[in-house]
């Protein structure tokens, strides 16, 4: 993260998942992009309300399925075919059936390992430092039991006073600035 | 069900008559202070010492005979011609069966939507990690020179030599390494929203410190809560067959060698159940006395453990079936070794086994758990978890032992008894995943948080919300 100054966003708190989706949605409708929700579980219908469908996860986890499958099978016919040729009961050196199963192996663990790494990096963690937690109420509720909505000041529609209303006009029970 | 006790009975949901799976008036407030509570408390439970002693003391005595076996060699064990394959292999097998309960619960019931597995699934899984570092250890000092295990792996060396891949002995290696790290992988992103619970909870600093270096900075964005539900799901989709597979290439182990006993199809799918049968078992060993000491039966439920009792049963009657076709085939194959081993297996002089097997993991628990009273009986479950777990040891113990002990040859024919160094690095494994999971308890939230949420009545969007039409306020 870069260092800023400045305001980084409106934090708007609710205290029921359904308030959260009732004012992301009408933000998104009035216009509003540059916008994150923070709940304590996942709720589908808030990454619906600001508009997210682009997830990368699912392709990042083929790639690297294929490449530990493609890495495995490869290394075993290289090793039993020509770095290390053994004849183990006159079976063939390329005897690929036996070589299925450290293949398959390997495209779990590299499947795997891609889903989690790349799901971290394609949601920017680890990240040691973030704005939000300056805000005083983010750490009480944001990880236990309220949600919030945030505003963020790159948005071209942000103005501090008027953002302000509007947050306020969804009854939050508060609405705190957040600095960098 | 009689609606009397519907009535008076409030862990029943008077909508199904079954048991809930959540005790009802809990809400996201009171589920993070219960679990988070038991983390950051700063008083440790007494009890929790006298445990930690116990599996300590266990966990040395393995330290001091696995000393011992590499000062002097496999030769300190009860392995001997003919039966090259003792404990270490029984308990490698049992340890790795246990943990796939845990895999099965993570990601095959999360891949069935199977609410209720949300209480259980962390400390299942850390019970399969737990179980894997007991499981992996027996392969690699088995090995006689385990500061040369790692020639099993495919590096490029001076001597030139690598690996054959034709051996189910490599595909174990591939195997267990992989289960392996994606279990820990699974296991550490569950606890990655849990840990920010932790870190805006503690009051103390240096777990502030901690527990947000390994939450990573998750702050619970949905565009990351999206993002981390496709990873879990697809983690979860892959550790299924991964789960499948493990078994699978342990069973070949046994399977392509041509020893009466071993060298039959039906082994695959029938270590698979056996697996699961002993892992459910081992869940109900760790579940009953951790609801009961950490007051958590409002979140794991008589439903759980019934719902436990249900799976044990039909992978009870898998393994029943894999006993049965064993017994058939000795006969049907017409072979005089098949035949001749299956009679040794049940009458020769190691018969008391194969009894103990039958009683335990057949007689006592296929009987009794058909009954829904039995199965929500607490101390029941408890004494059948215990019942099937040595059950299981001995199933693996018949089949190593039995098969090896009176081949072909009667001349070569011995008899295998283990030696004390045996039973202390076996008992000595136990203490180490009683003291691992001890730890487990005491510094990481043992119940996910959020997704204890989820179920929550409070996490329902209430109804279909439309946005207006036109912006009324602010701009």
């Amino acid at each position: 993260m870069p260092a800023r100054e400045g305001t980084y966003g409106l934090l708007a708190e609710f205290d029921t998942p359904s308030d959260l989706v009732r004012a992301a949605q009408q933000a998104r409708h009035d216009g509003w992009r540059r916008m994150d929700c923070y709940t304590p579980y996942p709720v589908e219908e808030a990454a619906e309300a600001i508009g997210f469908h682009r997830n990368k996860v699912p392709l990042v986890t083929l790639v690297g399925g294929l490449m530990g499958l493609a890495a495995m099978f490869l290394l075993e016919t290289w090793i039993s075919v020509l770095a290390y040729p053994l004849n183990i009961a006159g079976r063939p050196t390329y005897s690929w059936p036996a070589f299925i199963v450290p293949a398959y192996e390997w495209t779990i663990l590299f499947a795997g390992l891609s889903a989690a790494f790349g799901m971290l990096a394609l949601n920017g963690l680890p990240a040691l430092y973030h704005p939000l937690f300056n805000a005083p109420n983010f750490r009480d509720g944001a990880t236990t039991d309220k949600f919030f909505l945030c505003l963020e000041a790159l948005d071209p529609k942000f103005n501090l006073v008027e953002a302000r209303a509007y947050l306020e006009s969804f009854a939050p029970v508060s609405v705190v600035e957040v600095e960098y | 069900m009689p609606t009397s006790e519907l009535k008076d009975n409030p862990m029943l949901d008077p909508a199904t008559g079954e048991y809930r799976v959540i005790a009802q008036g809990q809400t996201f407030k009171s589920i993070t202070v219960k679990i988070a509570g038991i983390v950051l408390t700063p008083d440790t439970p007494l009890g929790w010492f006298a445990l930690f002693g116990v599996g300590g003391a266990g966990a040395t005595m393995l330290l001091v005979a696995v000393t011992w076996l590499f000062l002097k060699g496999t030769g300190i064990w009860g392995v001997t011609q003919p039966v090259a394959w003792g404990f270490a292999i029984i308990n490698f097998v049992w340890w790795i069966g246990i943990g796939h309960a845990g895999t099965l619960i993570s990601a095959i019931l999360l891949l069935f939507k199977q609410g209720w597995r949300n209480s259980i699934n962390r400390f299942a899984e850390a019970m399969t990690i737990f179980a894997v570092v007991c499981a992996g250890m027996f392969p690699l000092i088995h090995v006689g020179r385990p500061w040369l295990a790692y020639w099993m792996l495919p590096y490029p060396s001076t001597m030139n030599v690598w690996p054959q891949f034709r051996s189910p002995l490599m595909w174990d290696v591939f195997a267990v390494s992989t289960y392996a790290t994606i279990s820990v992988v699974f296991w550490y992103i569950g606890m990655v929203p849990d840990f920010g619970t932790m870190r805006d909870r503690s009051q103390n600093k240096v777990a502030q410190y901690l527990y947000g270096l390994a939450s990573l900075g998750w702050r619970g964005s949905v565009r990351h809560w999206v993002r981390y539900e496709t990873a879990s799901l697809l983690l979860a989709g892959l550790a299924t067959p991964l789960v499948l597979s493990v078994h699978t290439v342990i069973s070949f182990d046994f399977a392509v060698a041509i020893l009466p006993g071993w060298h039959t199809t039906i082994f695959p799918p029938y270590f698979v159940a056996g697996a699961i049968y002993s892992g459910f078992a081992m869940v109900l060993t760790l579940a009953i006395p951790l609801r009961k000491f950490y007051h958590l039966e409002a979140l794991v439920t008589e439903r759980h453990i019934d719902n436990m009792g249900k799976v044990m049963l039909a992978t009870g009657f898998i393994v029943a079936y894999g006993y049965a076709m064993e017994v058939f085939m000795a006969w049907y194959s017409a072979s005089h070794w098949e035949a001749f081993m299956m009679w040794n297996r049940m009458f020769g002089p190691m018969g008391w086994a194969y009894g103990v097997l039958i009683t335990c993991n057949l007689a006592i628990p296929l009987t009794t758990l058909w009954s829904r009273k039995l199965r929500t009986s607490i101390p029941f479950m408890f004494f059948i978890s215990i019942v099937v777990n040595t059950g299981m040891w001995f199933e693996r113990f018949v089949i190593v032992v039995t098969s090896l002990y009176r081949d072909f040859l009667p001349s070569s024919w011995g008899t295998y008894r283990a030696t004390k160094w045996d039973y202390m690095i076996y008992v000595g494994t136990l203490g180490l995943f009683t003291a691992l999971f001890l730890l487990f308890v005491r510094f990481l939230p043992m119940i996910p948080m959020s997704e204890i949420r989820m179920m929550l009545p409070g996490a329902k969007i209430g109804h279909k919300i439309t946005p207006k039409a036109t912006a009324e306020a602010g701009d």
